[in-house]
């Protein structure tokens, strides 16, 4: 399991109820139901994807996440998880919404826009950034509203979202953002993972 | 029809059965098949249920038709519903013409048949009659109910007239209240049989109209681009067009064989009360205007399964049944199948759509298992 995975798991409390949007093949659900008893949910809009999920067991829901979430009661889940798909939503501010109504805490993670490497790219190359962890050409990209660490949070901060925890990661190491550190972590993180309410 | 069904197996039900319609009934037939065998713990049980022209005889060759059962794209050994691992019980529904209390059976009263005198029949309960041959086999709780049709409605009223006797939940395209669109097009159907001369006539049978009924019928479960494909402008024999109205395109010769092979082995009134009993269906309405009502108590963990050609239950109407399920919170998955063969997907080898009937039974089987070692 990738190590973005370890860190959401480890955020999220046994026995509790969570909902992975844009969950994939379920790698996460998967863990957290085996090793962590959680009673997992999940909304994938790719059909491949759901039925590799129904075959494990997890219940998974067809479906695109700007129009299925409004389907969900209010904090009916103790966690709702976003893990780098927030970026790819036609109207992400919506979807934050949506993501933060249902669930008690969401866990949402970012592609860090913000990390050096893309940042010498744009600069030196005068292209739009390709990295491995955004490998996409600016004309067949999913990622329609990229943004940095600095910009979610500030994002946050203006909506009065309350960050409860930031992560970041960076070639596989893991750690946190604090105020002081913001303007390096920013510059050097190529993932943040956010818990907000 | 001709079909003599005094040799099938019958459940007598002794018990009596408050109807919707306010009659009761008591000391009827329920004819019923059951494939595999019942396991020791007795957790393997599937009960299935049939969509509207379907019967008990879901897989192998049907005694009494000689063609193959209605489901043996899914049903079998070795298959999704898989009989070397299941136990699967399968009921012809009340109202039916293949063994159960139905419009073709004597009216004890009159000597004759009921026809027409027959209560009208809800799916609440078809499914309460089934319940009893649960009772009689002795299973408390079923690995699975699942149906496609009027055999998903089935597994709706089923799981909220009993929401901790199935462990899983398959409703298969299907929908939760039956639209104006399904209505009509049963009505259209009613309507073919009630304008046949026969109808209502002794030894004799509307086989006109219900031919008709059947070819109507026939196009709902079919899609345009299904139909487009296997037939096009096609012609039944190669000449040309015969300036007459015999069956020039393969698509009528079709149709009318559809019709005349169906009146074999269907009664007309029976498709009258079953039509009938879907238009009556309405699961939000039985939870005063709340559908979600219906699966408050479930225990079931649920997957619902739409087809993406399928204009008569459309996906949307699916979507419906998921929408209601999550509002109470309740354990549910979904996927819409993509296929071209519109409604009637679920009866044909739709291989995408049999993967995941296999594999989400048998993550239930997995899992019902091993929580008992725990």
């Amino acid at each position: 399991m990738k190590k973005e995975f370890k860190i959401i798991s480890k955020i999220i409390q046994n026995n509790k109820r969570v909902l992975d949007v844009g969950c994939g093949d379920g790698t996460l659900m998967e863990y957290l139901k085996k090793n962590q008893k959680n009673d997992v949910r999940g909304l994938e809009p790719n059909k491949n994807l759901v039925q590799k999920c129904i075959a494990k067991g997890l219940s998974v829901i067809e479906g695109d996440a700007e129009k299925e979430l409004i389907q969900f009661p209010e904090k009916s889940f103790d966690y709702v998880v976003l893990s780098q798909t927030l970026q790819a939503f036609l109207y992400p501010e919506k979807v934050l919404n949506q993501l933060l109504r249902i669930g008690k805490q969401t866990i949402i993670s970012i592609p860090n826009f913000g990390y050096w490497k893309i940042r010498l790219h744009l600069l030196f190359k005068g292209t739009m950034p390709i990295t491995k962890n955004i490998p996409y050409d600016w004309y067949n990209t999913p990622n329609l509203h990229m943004c940095t660490i600095q910009d979610f949070v500030n994002f946050c901060n203006n909506k009065n979202i309350k960050i409860d925890k930031s992560i970041c990661l960076t070639n596989e190491k893991i750690s946190e953002i604090t105020n002081k550190n913001m303007s390096y972590k920013n510059i050097f993180s190529q993932l943040g993972v956010f818990l907000i309410q | 029809m001709n079909n003599d069904t005094k040799d099938i197996k019958k459940l007598i039900i002794k018990q009596t059965l408050k109807l919707d319609c306010g009659k009761t009934i008591k000391d009827f037939s329920l004819a019923y098949e059951t494939y595999g065998t019942l396991n020791e713990k007795k957790n393997n049980a599937v009960l299935a249920f049939h969509a509207l022209t379907g019967d008990q005889f879901i897989t192998n060759i049907n005694p009494i038709t000689k063609r193959e059962g209605w489901w043996t794209f899914a049903v079998g050994p070795g298959k999704a519903i898989d009989t070397n691992k299941y136990f699967v019980i399968c009921a012809n529904v009340l109202g039916g013409c293949m063994g159960t209390f139905g419009p073709k059976e004597i009216n004890p009263e009159t000597s004759k048949i009921f026809g027409t005198d027959f209560p009208v029949i809800t799916i609440k309960d078809i499914v309460a009659a089934q319940k009893f041959l649960l009772d009689h086999l002795g299973i408390k709780k079923l690995l699975a109910v699942v149906g496609g049709s009027m055999g998903g409605m089935q597994v709706l009223q089923f799981v909220s007239l009993y929401p901790d006797m199935a462990c899983s939940a398959i409703p298969i395209a299907c929908s939760a209240s039956h639209s104006a669109q399904n209505i009509a097009l049963n009505e259209l159907g009613r309507q073919a049989i009630m304008a046949d001369p026969n109808w209502k006539k002794e030894n004799v049978t509307p086989d006109k109209g219900l031919a008709v009924a059947r070819m109507a019928a026939h196009i709902t479960y079919l899609s345009k681009k299904g139909l487009q494909e296997k037939f096009g402008r096609k012609l039944q024999d190669k000449g040309s067009l015969k300036f007459s109205f015999d069956a020039d395109f393969q698509i009528e010769s079709y149709l009318r064989y559809q019709g005349s092979a169906f009146v074999d082995r269907f009664d007309a009134n029976s498709y009258l009360y079953i039509t009938r009993a879907m238009d009556y269906f309405d699961l939000e309405n039985q939870f005063n205007g709340n559908l979600s009502n219906a699966f408050k108590n479930t225990k079931s963990k649920f997957c619902v399964i739409s087809f993406s050609s399928d204009w008569l239950y459309p996906t949307s109407e699916n979507k419906e049944i998921v929408i209601a399920l999550n509002a109470c919170g309740a354990n549910v998955g979904f996927v819409e199948i993509n296929s071209d063969k519109g409604h009637d997907s679920f009866l044909l080898n739709v291989p995408e759509f049999l993967k995941t009937l296999s594999e989400f039974l048998n993550s239930t089987y997995n899992e019902i298992n091993n929580e008992k070692r725990i």
